[in-house]
């Protein structure tokens, strides 16, 4: 049973999901050649970026019951670090190393040093702390410009086998350029899944069952004999160190890093909703999440357009479906998601097999 | 029972019973506002410059105390804490926009009195859909995840992103001006220190709204059953008192505060953008840890605090001002980790 000990033995465990997995695998490993141009290309990766991001947030939140604010600083420290060592020394993988070796170990410090401190509190003392953390850090990034490029972000070159100069042949493969940007994208194809099939290893391996214990019930883990500060933070860590690697993936990608991209707030409230609406304990959840999300994102504006075009003549839902306010749809499934299927989609999906069998 | 009183006490001879022992009130916080504005004073270097500032710092603080001395009550009385809280100040500031931009000839008026009439009416509508929007922001999204503090940090952003959107949908996503009534305008000058006469207003408003709340909960019988469900919210429920009930009326008010200190918020930056509530937020998280969570009189002393430190900092080392309040908040809780005032609960 290869398949079963590549996926951890926990396996989507219903028909429809399944499908729906198979359909996201083979769209993003196919996207090259079945969506041509450059915004599909971009969607896919993003895709594959986010996918990181929120499975390591959901390692946080859904599986061990932390909730952070502070998850998308960690991605913008990994985002950070290699465009600060590729743009100090160069487009050389050496850089890259450099770069994303010195964000992995500023991010686990950090991250170390807040479970310790704060991970005794309750859950919502550590919600605000993390908040002034991450706030104090943008605002720091911000303003270090000499460093940090500042507001402006910095633009920088990537190693030349990424760069879309570099060309694999001359002929096009089935109508596609064989070009760095291709090599890119197949290289972060290949991180997002050798890091997804990672954490779903952490999360099925005994450690990651004390973590689901300690979410459920912290002071019977503890009574247990489990030390839950320990595997809170040592979940933090590891949760902050995805994010970091996710990170500089979106730098490798954009060959651009600046604040809004990586450290906003409003990336922090994209990833949560992905989260919760794919389905929070499920790393499968993040999968399905953070494809619907960015799908929606980018496609979602086309549909409203459709939609308030139609509505042009009635004001207030005229503006209910403007294009521009596909976040609040997203919104309202989100608050849908915590009351109604906390479990998110893949849990709506598993529950429905639950029933049927 | 009654007979062996004496005996457990051989001293009482002093007081007498007929009085409930007061609480005494802790003062070591109170001296930090005044040790705080004259350690400021050489470094600031020259008097009126330090008028100023304070002055500055004082109605920052006390605007900042209306939007937050809410959040502080409702986590004290129900341990919920609200991310939501930014969304009314948002709304609470485009209705200033709409209702002062209606009635263009009492705001350009040179004559206070004119525009303080002009203010009233924003103050009193925001106040009102603010609080009618807090009725239904509890019933709807908060009553059903009492004691699930994780889901309520969820539920409360959620609202948060939906209702920004909405209010996107009502005025549009572009920031909006907000100028400032013709005779709030400009400053009174005194000596060498000049003081901005919306300061003013905003310092007396603020004390109005404080004296107020006190007066509320520490001579009426609500602000004393709100006070005791800070303290111990199920002895309350026992002696029975409908806590829920209580609670509403809690959040709504505390909404109805958020809508008021969003007008003057909005009439502060003199724009109004549908972030201006969540990028205040964390700002008011601050606040209200400084204070200890659930004081009133913790949050009041926080955020002029917050407010003073702020305006110091940004005078005397303007890169330093960036963080300044984490840095207080440090300071505070390195002091005392509970906050100034710790509930005794907590």
């Amino acid at each position: 049973m290869m398949p079963v000990r590549f996926l951890s033995g926990d396996l989507p465990r219903g028909r429809v999901l399944m499908a729906l997995l198979i359909a996201i695998a083979a769209g993003l490993a196919l996207a090259p050649f079945l969506f041509p141009g450059a915004k599909a290309l971009n969607v896919a990766a993003k895709i594959c970026i986010f996918i990181v991001l929120v499975a390591s947030f959901d390692l946080l939140l859904g599986y061990t019951g932390i909730f952070s604010f502070a998850h998308t600083m960690f991605f913008g420290i990994g985002a950070y670090g290699v465009a600060i060592a590729l743009n100090g020394l160069g487009p050389t993988w050496t850089a890259v190393a450099a770069g994303l070796g010195g964000a992995l170990v500023l991010s686990l410090a950090l991250s170390l040093v807040i479970g310790l401190f704060s991970l005794r509190v309750k859950a919502i003392f550590y919600a605000m702390i993390t908040l002034a953390v991450a706030t104090a850090f943008q605002t720091l990034a911000s303003q270090m410009s000499d460093f940090t490029g500042g507001e402006d972000g910095l633009s920088f070159k990537v190693p030349e086998l990424l760069s879309s100069a570099f060309s694999l042949s001359d002929k096009p493969f089935l109508g596609v350029s064989l070009d760095g940007r291709l090599i890119a994208y197949y290289l972060l194809a290949a991180a997002t899944l050798v890091l997804f099939l990672v954490m779903l290893r952490i999360v099925n391996s005994p450690f990651g069952r004390v973590l689901q214990a300690i979410r459920e019930n912290p002071f019977r883990a503890e009574a247990l004999g489990y030390r839950t500060v320990v595997y809170r933070t040592a979940s933090n860590v590891l949760s902050a160190g995805f994010a970091t690697l996710a990170g500089a993936m979106l730098a490798l990608w954009l060959r651009y890093n600046g604040p809004d991209t990586s450290l906003s707030f409003e990336i922090m409230m994209n990833i949560l909703l992905m989260v919760v609406i794919g389905g929070m304990g499920t790393m499968y959840g993040a999968v399905v999440g953070t494809t619907l999300f960015i799908i929606a994102e980018n496609y979602l504006q086309d549909l409203l357009k459709l939609a308030s075009g139609a509505a042009s003549g009635v004001p207030v839902l005229r503006g209910v479906v403007d294009p521009d306010r596909w976040l609040l749809w997203l919104g309202l499934l989100f608050v849908l998601s915590v009351y109604k299927f906390p479990a998110g989609i893949v849990g709506k999906l598993r529950a429905r097999l639950r029933g049927a069998g | 029972m009654s007979e062996q009183l004496p005996m457990l006490s051989p001293a009482a001879t002093a007081p007498k019973v007929d009085k409930l022992p007061t609480v005494r009130l802790d003062r070591l916080p109170l001296l930090l506002l005044p040790a705080l504005a004259l350690a400021a004073l050489p470094l600031v270097g020259s008097v009126s410059t330090w008028v100023t500032l304070t002055f500055a710092g004082l109605a920052m603080g006390m605007i900042i105390f209306i939007m937050a001395s809410g959040l502080t009550l409702v986590f004290g009385l129900m341990d919920v804490f609200n991310f939501g809280h930014g969304v009314f100040i948002t709304l609470g500031a485009f209705l200033a926009v709409s209702v002062l931009t209606s009635m263009p000839t009492w705001t350009e008026s040179e004559r206070l009195s004119v525009n303080l009439l002009a203010l009233a009416p924003a103050l009193l509508v925001a106040m009102a859909l603010t609080g009618g929007l807090g009725f239904i922001f509890e019933r709807t999204l908060i009553r059903p995840v009492y004691g699930q503090p994780l889901k309520q940090i969820m539920i409360t952003m959620g609202g948060m992103i939906v209702g920004q959107e909405l209010i996107k949908v009502a005025w549009g996503p572009q920031a909006l001006p907000l100028p400032l009534p013709a005779a709030f305008r400009g400053s009174l000058v005194m000596g060498e220190a000049a003081v901005e006469k919306y300061r003013l207003i905003a310092v007396a408003l603020g004390l109005l709204v404080f004296a107020a709340m006190s007066w509320v909960l520490g001579r009426t019988k609500i602000g004393l059953l709100i006070r005791a469900g800070v303290q111990d919210r199920e002895m309350v429920e026992s002696l029975g008192y409908r806590i829920r009930r209580l609670f509403v009326g809690v959040f709504v008010a505390g909404s109805a505060l958020a809508g008021l200190g969003g007008v003057m918020w909005g009439l502060y930056q003199q724009t109004v953008s549908p972030t201006i509530g969540a990028e205040v937020n964390v700002l008011l998280f601050i606040v209200i840890i400084i204070g200890g969570l659930g004081s009133v009189g913790g949050c009041f002393i926080g955020a002029l605090l917050v407010g003073l430190v702020g305006n110091y900092a940004g005078f005397l080392a303007p890169k330093v001002a960036l963080f300044s309040d984490i840095l207080l908040m440090v300071a505070v809780l390195s002091w005392r980790p509970q906050g100034l005032y710790p509930v005794v609960k907590r």
